[in-house]
């Protein structure tokens, strides 16, 4: 432990409008905690310079999963055990439960919460190329009300995002699809369970009459946010299925993607792997 | 130098009897339930929440508790390790551990038999895949895992057969 | 036999899994204060001042540095080389500078933060290369610690004979033990008993001696006690004397019990690891594929001090020609310094760096040739009444065509080559994954080397109670490989008991002698033989007066045992080492019977590789090996299966991250070992050919299993991809360049 643990305060404010007060109140002084598990790494480490928490796990105004006609609207509070349980979230929007099986291990998926996870921003997060790819909405609340922002749209850069300072992120909504879609995700990472991303895709096409009718990619661990790879997108939409440009795609896909190296893994392994899980994207779309 | 923030204090539910303790608001859960509480038998490994020796169940989860601020478990029903045995009647699990050599060093031991407790539950009759797939955030050093999958399977066995 | 051969419970098993068993953070006492160190930042330099800051209340913290060391400043081991707290020069990162105690342990933290050590810098040395091209001299003359140079025959004569000369260079990297308890001491320091620690230690005896030497106290003022220990893997062979001297010095300043746990982050940054290497091999053979000369030149890295390294070096040197019968043998070695913590001890010592080198390049050998490689092996085997490397003549029966064949029949070795060679020029229809199958040969020698056991003279006692239990006082350590139970099972079969009358006492060195260190695959052997042969001495006693006859119950035993300390106080017998009059060892040429008794292994390992993303799965290992007895089936599977683990790790995962000497993924996060989904099926085979010097003929096994699993691994995925490997840990990043290059 490399903190000074008493120097850290937390409060339970008793529902969401009492938090919202509270943020409001004194910008930029309180921050909300939900499941702690990257938080409390980051407080052990000694690397958490934030010292006032809003305990904001109970408020039950930020948990359940909400279907209607046109959306699954996820709270915030959602954990990743409670994504892979829900029936129509594995039916409908399969890669986000993938994503949620390979976060953590089962004790972080318990109390990892989605929220937590998009405001957390790393870019080698699991669950944000899954949202991407389903065209996710975020709801934000403050005292001054409520509003939705593509997901897209949210990260603006490294640990940059469009939450302003007495926002919470309420709510993560996606757009249910009628038609059939082709799915696949894939995370590389340093060991096939608790580990964190040197790369992670995901990718869903809508294919109508052999010809990539509409196309969704997304990349986890390659820039400096998650990454949707509209230049590749642009390529494949509308190219038919037996003659893909792939080389093309590749190469446009490479262009966008600005990987690094770190501790875990190099830009040149990443950009490698990048092109290669683009192919075998395009090679379940085939199949 | 810092301001010390007060303490809290927190009650909550430990091993099936009412607990209370006094603690800072965000002090792991892991280190008050071995110093305030006085059980060891949840042990610190990593203090990332990586390897799973820490694993408690809380409201029936199975959870790390080097990442759970003490101010969280207030009003929770925690159970730890020292609560699983019956009086001197141990869990079919922990008999299957010591019988098939699931613990060596057994430092690991107390968060690897409540998180293959926690996978019984959700998969009373798990496959091979399930049981390595419940304990793959439980790190274990000495066995390479094997004698812990030998166990969970003679504990499944076991409880069939009584059952 | 009753009891030995049977999978006893664990002794202490039930402690362990009640989450009773004691281990020392789970300690406290009264007045207990904590204790932290302050490292340097620097990897090289002198210290030019140390500034308390922050406005912390530092009159409430006790402050040690070396200014306080009563006797020497070192942590004595082979060499008193290594200081225990820098006093003028720092030579690693992280070396201990300062020490700090206090009540207040998140107080203490920041105090730990606020302390500035400023140095000034030198210019230091990082690799093995740097270090033997003396670019800084860090260390003694020349920067090397010890250095062997062995001689077999004529090498440089039988190059002329040779249709073939095979060269290649071979390097491992860093590894570290990770045990889940992470290091931890307690100790207390009084006019009445002097200095006592309580910790996770493998080796009581050597962190005693060092105490002895640090404050300058004779034997009986220093006191050490094992704690249940989590894990050590040769990791807590040597560093707990220096995490002892530490709270040790503490207490005696500050006149209460101080506790120092070391998080994990400081555990692996600061700590001891394998020893990185780098093995050059030249090797002749002929046409047939014999083995003509082998030229091999093995160094390892220390790090800044030379703590174990020349017996790292050792072991290394002795197996690095293998389980190979060649006429022609050099083996030139060297163990150097560089700015890094000194690397130490860990599970094959030496070994699997060798072992790696050779076995990788055997393969070569084979396929430059034009034979298999198991033909290669085959021709070459040594059988009993052959000489190996250092020149001992192999006295045992070894037959390593059989432990192959059966090792290739388990794991479906020869129709797997086959196959894969077939299915992976087909790739692309399998989605760019290709297999392969691959194995090592080996041995592992058992106990100390040479004359070491002779030197270490160890001792085991034992006693019976007035109620007829048997304590057995010995200094080896459990750390979850199995002591306390093969040692009660030993004494049980000798005794004609069961188990829970006997009665494993705590490794204190105030009660119990020295039984050398846990380590060096020793335990069961060596240790083992000295158990049952106190037992024999406490039945001799019994006998002798006439107190038991044959086939008496333990009814009678205990009758027995109650008479003779009526009679005569205390029934006790004590056994000292005797080193067998069979063995010689020549310590000036470094040639002779190296080791009493070897185990010999073969280990097949069946991968895939994902072309797209060079992830490597292992997806079947079957580990085969002559171990002489197994005393404790479930417990030797376990070890082996756990060591496979630790060998898989080595081979694919675990890669320390060096910057300038300083690990710098120090987390469990980044420094990654395997999980129970990246781990196959692990299937273990033992064959026993009982040895005379272990008891009811038990050879060690311990180590085995880290020799063999890399290069069988690295071997596999040659089959695989063709790609040449060289060195270890195979990182994904390295392999798809290599893929890349293949492909190209």
């Amino acid at each position: 432990m490399r903190a000074f643990l008493p120097a850290y305060e937390m409060e339970t404010p008793r529902d969401l409008a009492a938090a919202l007060d509270c943020l409001a109140s004194a910008p930029g002084v309180w921050q909300a905690f939900a499941g702690g598990t990257d938080l409390m790494v980051l407080l052990e480490a000694g690397k958490l310079p934030q010292k006032k928490f809003l305990n904001i796990w109970n408020l039950e105004e930020l948990r359940g999963i909400f279907v209607s006609a046109e959306y699954v609207t996820l709270g915030a509070l959602t954990t990743y055990a409670e994504v892979q349980r829900h029936e129509i979230l594995a039916r409908e929007f399969p890669l986000l439960c993938r994503a949620a099986a390979e976060t953590g291990s089962v004790a972080t998926q318990n109390r990892g919460t989605l929220g937590g996870n998009i405001a957390n921003a790393s870019p080698a997060a699991d669950s944000p190329p899954a949202l991407i790819v389903y065209d996710a909405e975020i709801e934000m609340v403050s005292m001054s009300g409520a509003r939705f922002l593509p997901y897209a749209s949210f990260h603006t850069g490294y640990k940059q995002m469009n939450l302003q300072a007495g926002e919470l992120i309420r709510a993560i909504r996606l757009p249910r699809v009628r038609a059939g879609r082709k799915q696949y995700f894939r995370k590389v990472g340093t060991r096939r369970a608790q580990a964190i991303s040197k790369i992670c895709f995901a990718g869903v096409a809508r294919v109508e009459a052999a010809r990539i009718a509409d196309v969704r990619i997304a990349l986890g661990s390659v820039s400096p946010a998650v990454l949707r790879a509209v230049r590749a997108e642009e390529l494949l939409r509308g190219q038919r299925l037996g003659s893909v440009d792939l080389r093309g795609a590749q190469d446009a896909l490479g262009a966008e993607i600005a990987p690094i190296d770190d501790m875990r893994s190099t830009a040149r392994y990443r950009r490698s792997v990048a092109r290669n899980l683009l192919a075998e994207f395009v090679e379940t779309l085939v199949g | 130098m810092p301001e010390p923030a007060r303490k809290i204090r927190v009650s909550c539910v430990v091993n099936g009897a009412a607990a209370s303790f006094e603690a800072y608001p965000m002090a792991r859960l892991l280190d008050v339930l071995r110093e305030e509480l006085k059980l060891t038998g949840t042990k610190e490994g990593c203090g990332e929440g990586e390897c799973g020796a820490c694993s408690i169940e809380l409201d029936g989860q199975l959870v790390n508790s080097c990442l759970v601020p003490a101010l969280q478990a207030e009003g929770t029903r925690i159970r730890t390790i020292e609560g699983l045995a019956i009086g001197d009647n141990l869990h079919a699990l922990q008999q299957a551990f010591i019988t098939h050599g699931g613990a060596q060093c057994g430092i690991c031991t107390p968060g690897m038999i409540l998180a293959a407790v926690n996978l019984l539950a959700q998969h009373p009759q798990p496959d091979g895949a399930q049981i390595r797939e419940g304990l793959s955030g439980n790190l274990c050093r000495c066995t390479g895992y094997m004698k812990i999958f030998e166990s969970v399977v003679a504990a499944v066995r076991q409880t069939e057969s009584r059952a | 036999m009753r009891v030995i051969g049977k999978s006893v419970p664990r002794k202490e098993g039930r402690e362990k899994v009640t989450g009773r068993a004691r281990y020392v953070d789970d300690l406290s006492f009264p007045g207990m204060l904590h204790g932290v160190t302050v490292r340097s930042p620097a990897a090289r330099g002198r210290i030019r001042a140390i500034h308390f800051e922050g406005g912390l209340p530092w009159h409430e913290f006790t402050v040690v540095t070396a200014k306080d060391i009563p006797g020497k400043n070192c942590i004595a081991l082979l060499l008193e080389d290594q200081p225990c707290l820098a006093a003028e020069f720092v030579n690693h990162p992280e070396e201990a500078i300062v020490l700090l105690a206090h009540h207040d342990k998140y107080l203490l933290e920041e105090a730990r933060r606020c302390v500035r050590i400023e140095i000034e810098p030198l210019r230091g040395v990082f690799s093995i290369e740097d270090s033997m091209a003396r670019k800084e001299i860090i260390w003694g003359q020349d920067n090397i610690f010890k250095s062997f140079d062995v001689e077999k025959g004529d090498v440089d004569r039988a190059w002329s004979g040779a249709e073939f000369v095979v060269e290649g260079v071979y390097e491992t990297g860093a590894q570290e033990q990770l045990y889940i308890e992470p290091q931890g001491m307690i100790a207390q320091v009084n006019e009445a008993e002097g200095v006592t620690v309580w910790g996770s230690l493998q080796c009581p005896h050597y962190v005693h001696k060092a105490l002895m030497i640090l404050f300058g106290l004779p034997r009986e003022r220093i006191r050490v006690v094992q704690t249940e220990t989590g894990g050590g893997f040769g990791g807590k062979e040597e560093y707990p004397s220096m995490i002892a001297a530490h709270a040790a010095l503490l207490a005696r300043k500050s006149g209460r019990p101080v506790k120092i746990i070391y998080d994990r982050a400081e555990d692996m940054v600061a700590t001891t690891k394998r020893h990185p290497s780098r093995t050059r091999h030249a090797t002749a053979v002929t046409r047939d594929g014999k083995l003509l000369a082998m030229d091999i030149d093995f160094t390892v890295d220390g790090g800044a001090y030379e703590t174990l390294s020349p017996v790292v070096l050792s072991r290394g040197t002795i197996h690095a020609a293998g389980p190979y019968d060649c006429a022609n043998v050099r083996i030139r070695s060297r163990a150097v310094a560089t700015n890094a913590p000194p690397h130490g001890a860990f599970r094959g010592f030496g070994a699997p760096q060798s072992v790696f080198a050779l076995e990788r390049h055997l393969d070569r050998v084979a396929e430059i040739v034009g034979i298999t490689p198991q033909e290669l092996r085959r021709r070459n085997f040594i059988r009993e009444g052959q000489t190996l490397a250092v020149g001992q003549v192999v006295k045992e029966k070894v037959d390593m065509n059989g432990l192959m064949e059966r090792a290739f029949e388990l794991s479906g070795y020869h129709a797997k080559r086959k196959l894969f060679a077939q299915t992976n020029s087909d790739s692309s229809a399998r989605g760019g994954i290709k297999r392969g199958i691959g194995f090592a040969s080996f041995l592992h020698g058992a106990g100390f080397t040479g004359s070491g056991e002779e030197y270490l003279a160890s001792e085991v006692a034992m006693e019976a109670t007035a109620d007829g239990k048997v304590h057995i006082l010995a200094g080896s350590t459990e750390m979850g490989q199995g002591t306390n139970t093969i040692f009660a099972q030993i004494a049980a079969e000798a005794l004609r008991l069961d188990c829970e009358q006997v009665r494993i006492v705590q490794p204190d060195t105030a009660y119990v002698p020295n039984s050398g260190p846990t380590v060096a695959s020793r335990t069961a052997m060596i240790v083992g033989k000295l158990v049952e042969t106190a037992a024999a001495g406490l039945l001799q006693l019994l006998r002798e007066r006439g107190l038991l006859r044959d086939g008496y119950s333990a009814a009678d035993f205990s009758r027995a045992c109650c008479l003779y300390i009526g009679k005569h106080g205390a029934l006790k017998s004590f056994v000292k080492y005797d080193h067998p009059r069979d063995l010689h060892w020549d310590d000036q040429k470094y040639s002779g019977d190296a080791y009493g008794a070897y185990a010999w292994a073969v280990y097949v390992a069946q991968v895939s590789v994902d072309t797209r993303t060079a992830e490597v799965r292992v997806h079947d290992f079957v580990a085969v090996q002559e171990v002489g007895k197994v005393i404790n089936p479930v417990l030797a599977a376990g070890q082996i299966e756990g060591g496979v683990a630790q060998g898989i790790g080595f081979a694919l995962y675990e890669n320390v991250v060096w910057q300038e000497g300083r690990m710098v993924n120090a987390q469990m996060t980044n420094y990654v070992m395997p999980t129970s989904v990246d781990l196959p099926a692990i299937r273990v085979y033992f064959e026993e050919i009982p040895c005379g010097r272990g008891p009811a003929g038990a050879k060690g096994i311990g180590e085995l299993p880290l020799d063999g699993t890399a290069p069988a691994i690295a071997n596999a995925i040659a089959h695989a991809t063709g790609v040449d490997v060289r060195r270890i840990p195979i990182t994904a990043e390295s392999l798809l360049e290599m893929l890349e290059a293949v492909h190209a």
